[in-house]
């Protein structure tokens, strides 16, 4: 088991490092701050001493070496917009989107599990066909859209919900909303036809003829059998949501980390985008760790692998 | 009848509706089973065999299938009409069932220990008891230090003692009735013998009835006091064990006993007359898979020999039997001798020229020469290929051999040939049966007239009868062509009616050669005995 | 011996091997059987029809604007039947913008599906078949791209290069390719232990042989599949964008950029953001639903036991 844990970090750290050089190189094709920050008028020698103080003045290589050699002291560089260490400024928004994906994941496992183990327990019955039908809505939506929607309907016709901001946990129920929709759809059928596979196995026979209560036959020996497709796939969404919820994170003002590498690339605050991606990506790393663990502990195995 | 038999099916009849009509998968069946009595339910694949007993569990989906008409009494109580919660609760405490393929039939992620207590616990036994006893019947089916084994999981068993764990599992709450769904036919002969020995222990210390669903004749004679033969969803013959066997009255159940190997004694096969030069000779053939090498560790590279030192000639016109139980390296060498894996040593000449030694254009060549049957022909026919496609890729292959417009009729000659029609060559390999795909792949190793014919277990996933059949024809294409045949096979009744030599494998070493009559006459090697013991087909008292 | 082998051939045949149906005539009549795929394939040929015809049809309605139709309501009967939706602040028919639109947002996701299809697959064959180094080296610039968060890859390369139709198919492209890549090369993988494959190893066929013959026959079925799947997606990521206001710019449309515009006149004309969402949606669904049909239909597993189970 170590070893199979050892063996995908590995892997995961050199996807992590890749990023990290790909993101470099491909934020400084996106221009000069210089242009942006300095008035239209600025003077060479202006321009000259904005480049110096950021380091924009050497070759790409060099702030590159820079970076890395900063990277191994924990030092991210300096927020252009902000004048404060990119880390702060990145670490001001991480806890908002880390607090939507805490919410909504366990609410879409939840639901997803429920709803789809029993959906699977009689393919093609009236339950199947109604969850699959609002699961398929769900996975179908656009977020944006539904949150448009959500809006009009509950903060501007019935007004029992605030339209944007983060002051009450009023504020927290539309986005939150918005944010499960789509992950719940995809994942219950995920669930559903992990779970019929499992249903129809030889073991499940074994279960029956052992004279074992069928709520037992789903939950215990099924569900745990149709779990791995199911971890995966949730962790791809949790990544997704820790990566920046940006739609939801823009349409109702939340101060998340989607939106700032967004601002961050339009404004070139090349220090911010950097810290805000090697961020993000950690908590990815950390979760793909977590979902590792959770394989070995569901499958025997991958454990004894 | 004053007291009621243990179980008895009584003309029950069931249907499972399809897109091409209603399936009459059981008709009007009846049958039953007394306590400390055992009853053997025979029948090749789609017989319906196992649906009965499936029925008797409460197994089948109803719907999609509809149970038209019958009762299943269990001491009287017909369970055809208890409530489901009624029924769950006779499974596992009265009557108990065990499956063919016992790493697929337990659950993968739960300790086996925790599988055996389930039973238990569904029954209401407190879980402290439970767990004690699940040990104490893991030490009495045969697993060796069972404290410690209960915490294992089904992965880290052999396919036997898989098997032997099903069997504790649905012991435990000591039930009235055990039915068994083909218990043996995933397990070696050595191992077979082995577990139907438990189960015949068991009943005689509990007096349990016992229902054994099978294709296998053997096992029949083996344990069976009564049998019901099916075929097609019907009961074509019913009764006693030994009469059934020796005085078929049914003319079905004759054809399936005169398809067993040896039935009749077996045939002698002579080679025709061994030329100069043996056709094949493999010397000292060696395969070593190498595991990876860890990291950071001191442990030395982990490896396996899965063919160990083997040596063997096999002359033009004869006929190499090579049998052994699973992980014997049979197969191994089987892919070797196709130029599919590399030895780790040794070497294979094929009519005098090293295979290994060969450039990449020669042995292109050489392939022309030698082709291959293998065991699975649903496998290794291309689901998205015609016949005539498929029989026809080996000239594509090899361009030249034969003109593109002649391949039409080559095909239709080869179809002929091998005992298809002609017309058969538009059709996809789905719309045959198992037996009719193995012909299509003979045609295919026909193709290109070949010399030696390698046929890595090739009817093994057949029925008897037609594995029968497809034997038949392997020697009228060996008399008709003088094709050599390398024949690798766990069935000794077959190898012993099929081969002029034999091979005997046994953890990757040959550890007997010789002509056939000599290895089954007079076996040397304790192994070889063993194998030849435990497939006894035909004990004595029946022979008669 | 002869005349008994025959004898025993023809009884094993007894079993009816039926004609060989059509693989099309099969697919056909199995759409016809599921009500459900049926309608979202017609949904789908609908769509199709605007996107090809609507532009030539509408493109002037789409761009009209009229002072006297000013968020006109949808649903009113004494309007012009283009106006059935509703109209824009500038006058313009929803309807007609909604036609007009289809086109650009069916041809970018359609056409960075087909691209990231024909990279990552041919990528996946290679990384499948060959193995080895390439193959790792391949999975893990596949890795790199999907940890990539998904929008700022758009936003980066949109920001360098201009936001105009073929770099927003660019972009979608390659963030597409890795999971084509992933997928055909698990099937390759599989497939290349599969038993009709080592046949033709065995009968000596040539790689390129083993691989058109016999492999990328068998996964174009899941590729296919896969494609619908994604192009509902790639869809829903492309409206996303334009919604972001860094996809496709004015006066270019799309169905995202129709909701995007609309969201600032939620209040007073919901219309105009909610019927383009709504177009998003069914075809996203019936794209979904599609796929799901096609993927029974086409599978051969399937397919074998529709026909074998009444044997």
């Amino acid at each position: 088991m170590g070893n199979f844990i050892y063996k995908r970090s590995l892997q995961s750290l050199l996807s992590l490092a890749l990023l990290i050089i790909l993101v470099f190189f491909l934020a400084r094709l996106t221009g000069s701050p210089a242009d942006l920050y300095l008035p239209l008028d600025a003077t060479e020698e202006m321009r000259d001493q904005f480049n110096q103080r950021f380091g924009f003045d050497d070759p790409v290589y060099v702030q590159f070496g820079r970076f890395v050699v900063g990277l191994l002291q924990f030092d991210l560089g300096e927020s252009i917009q902000y004048s404060k260490p990119a880390v702060q400024v990145v670490l001001q928004a991480f806890p908002t989107t880390l607090m939507l994906a805490a919410i909504t994941m366990p609410i879409v496992i939840a639901v997803a599990i429920v709803t789809g183990s029993l959906a699977a327990f009689r393919p093609g019955g009236m339950f199947d066909r109604i969850a699959s039908l609002i699961s398929l809505i769900g996975a179908s939506t656009p977020n944006f859209w539904i949150a448009i929607v959500g809006v009009i309907v509950f903060a501007v016709w019935l007004r029992v919900l605030p339209t944007s901001g983060t002051g009450t946990p009023w504020h927290w129920v539309l986005p939150i909303a918005v944010l499960c929709l789509r992950p719940t759809g995809v994942l219950v059928q995920v669930v559903r036809s992990s779970m019929i596979t499992a249903l129809s196995s030889a073991y499940v026979k074994t279960a029956r003829a052992k004279g074992v209560r069928s709520r037992a036959i789903v939950f215990v020996h099924a569900l745990r059998n149709a779990l791995l497709p199911v971890i995966t796939v949730a962790s791809d969404q949790a990544a997704g949501i820790v990566n920046g919820a940006v739609i939801v994170e823009t349409v109702f003002g939340f101060p998340g980390i989607g939106k700032l590498m967004i601002d961050s690339v339009l404004l070139r605050d090349f220090a911010v985008i950097q810290a805000a991606v090697l961020v993000t990506a950690l908590a990815v790393f950390i979760i793909n760790i977590v979902v590792d663990i959770t394989y070995a502990l569901v499958d025997p195995r991958i454990r004894h692998s | 009848m004053s007291e009621p038999r243990l179980l008895e099916v009584k003309n029950l009849s069931i249907q499972f509706p399809t897109r091409k009509g209603i399936v009459h998968a059981v008709n009007d069946v009846s049958w039953s089973v007394d306590q400390g009595e055992t009853l053997a339910i025979l029948g090749e694949s789609g017989s319906g065999k196992s649906v009965s007993a499936s029925a008797v569990m409460n197994l089948i989906d109803t719907p999609p299938a509809v149970i038209s008409s019958g009762q299943i009494l269990f001491r009287g109580r017909d369970l055809l009409q208890a409530s489901v919660e009624q029924r769950r609760l006779v499974n596992g405490k009265n009557i108990s069932m065990i499956f063919q393929d016992p790493l697929a039939a337990l659950n993968p992620v739960y300790p086996v220990g925790w599988q055996i207590a389930e039973t238990m616990l569904v029954h209401g036994i407190a879980p402290d008891t439970a767990r004690r006893r699940a040990i104490d019947l893991l030490g009495r089916v045969g697993i060796s230090d069972p404290e410690r084994r209960a915490q294992d999981y089904p992965h880290q068993f052999s396919g036997g003692q898989r098997q032997r764990i099903m069997i504790a599992s649905a012991i435990a709450l000591q039930p009235d009735l055990l039915i068994a769904d083909e218990p043996t036919s995933a397990l070696d002969v050595t191992v077979q013998a082995q577990v139907l020995d438990l189960m015949k222990e068991l009943q005689r210390e509990s007096g349990m009835g016992m229902v054994i669903i099978t294709h296998d004749l053997g096992v029949v004679e083996k344990v069976a006091d009564k049998v019901v033969v099916m075929q097609a969803g019907r009961i074509v013959e019913a009764g006693e064990v030994a009469k059934v066997l020796s005085q078929p009255s049914n003319p079905y159940t004759q054809r399936l006993l005169d398809a067993v190997p040896g039935r009749h004694g077996f045939s002698v096969n002579k080679a025709a007359e061994a030329g100069p030069t043996p056709l094949l000779e493999v010397r000292n053939v060696s395969k070593v898979y190498f595991g990876r090498l860890k990291l950071f560790s001191s442990a030395p590279q982990p490896q396996v020999r899965a063919v160990d030192d083997a040596s063997f000639t096999l002359s033009m016109g004869e006929t190499l039997g090579i049998v052994g139980e699973s992980g014997s390296g049979k197969s191994t060498l089987a892919r070797m001798l196709l130029g599919l894996d590399v030895p780790t040593a040794g070497s294979i000449d094929f009519d005098g020229k090293d295979l290994l030694k060969l450039s990449a254009a020669e042995t292109f060549k050489v392939r022309r020469r030698m082709q291959f049957v293998f065991q699975d022909p649903t496998a290794s026919l291309n689901p998205r290929m015609t016949v005539q496609q498929i029989v026809s890729e080996p000239w594509a292959i090899h361009a030249g051999v034969l003109p593109k417009q002649q391949w039409g009729q080559r095909v239709a000659e080869l179809l002929h040939k091998v005992g298809l029609l002609p017309e058969h060559a538009e059709r996809y390999p789905h719309q045959f049966s198992g037996g009719q795909r193995q012909r299509i792949a003979i045609a295919r190793s026909l193709a290109l007239q070949p010399e030696l014919i390698v046929c890595d277990e090739a009817v093994s996933a057949l029925d008897v009868s037609i594995q029968a059949q497809i034997i038949d024809l392997l020697k009228e294409l060996r008399r008709e062509m003088g094709l050599s045949y390398v024949f690798i096979a766990h069935d000794l009744a077959l190898v012993r009616d099929f081969a002029t030599s034999v091979v005997v494998m046994y953890q990757g070493r040959i550890v007997e050669q010789g002509p056939t009559e000599q290895v089954y006459g007079n076996p040397q090697h304790d192994y070889t005995r063993r194998l030849l013991a435990a497939s006894k087909v035909h004990p004595g008292a029946l022979a008669a | 011996m002869r005349s008994s082998i025959h004898a025993s051939g023809t009884a094993e045949m007894a079993r009816p091997a039926q004609a060989a149906p059509s693989a099309f005539r099969d697919i056909a009549s199995s759409l016809a059987r599921d009500k459900v795929a049926l309608v979202s394939a017609a949904f789908l040929v609908v769509v199709m029809i605007c996107v090809v015809v609507g532009p030539t049809l509408l493109a002037d309605q789409a761009r009209a604007m009229n002072l006297m139709q000013r968020n006109a309501a949808p649903f009113s009967l004494d309007r012009p039947w283009l106006y059935i939706l509703g109209a824009d602040a500038l006058g313009r028919s929803v309807l007609a913008r909604i036609i007009v639109a289809s086109q650009n947002t069916m041809l970018i996701a359609g056409t960075a599906v087909l691209t990231s299809l024909v990279i990552g697959g041919a990528l996946g064959l290679v990384a499948g078949f060959k193995g080895g180094a390439i193959g790792a080296i391949l999975l893990r610039l596949a890795d790199a791209i999907m940890s990539f968060p998904s929008l700022l890859l758009a936003v980066i390369v949109l920001f360098v290069f201009e936001p105009g139709v073929a770099n927003v198919i660019l972009v979608l492209a390659i963030s597409r390719v890795p999971i084509f890549l992933r997928t055909v090369r698990a099937e390759v993988l599989e497939l290349k232990e599969r038993l009709f494959v080592t046949s033709a190893r065995a009968m000596g066929a040539s790689t390129p042989r083993i691989l058109f013959r016999h492999v990328a026959p068998m996964v174009l079925p899941t590729v296919i599949n896969l494609a619908a799947l994604e192009m509902a997606f790639v869809m829903l990521v492309e409206s996303g964008l334009s919604f972001l206001g860094i996809g496709i710019q004015p006066p270019e449309i799309t169905w995202g950029l129709m909701v995007s515009d609309g969201r600032n006149y939620i209040g007073s004309a919901w219309w105009v953001a909610f019927w383009p969402g709504l177009a998003i949606m069914l075809v996203t669904m019936s794209l979904n639903l599609f796929s799901n049909w096609l993927r029974v239909a086409t599978d051969p597993v399937e397919r074998w036991r529709l026909q074998t189970s009444a044997e």
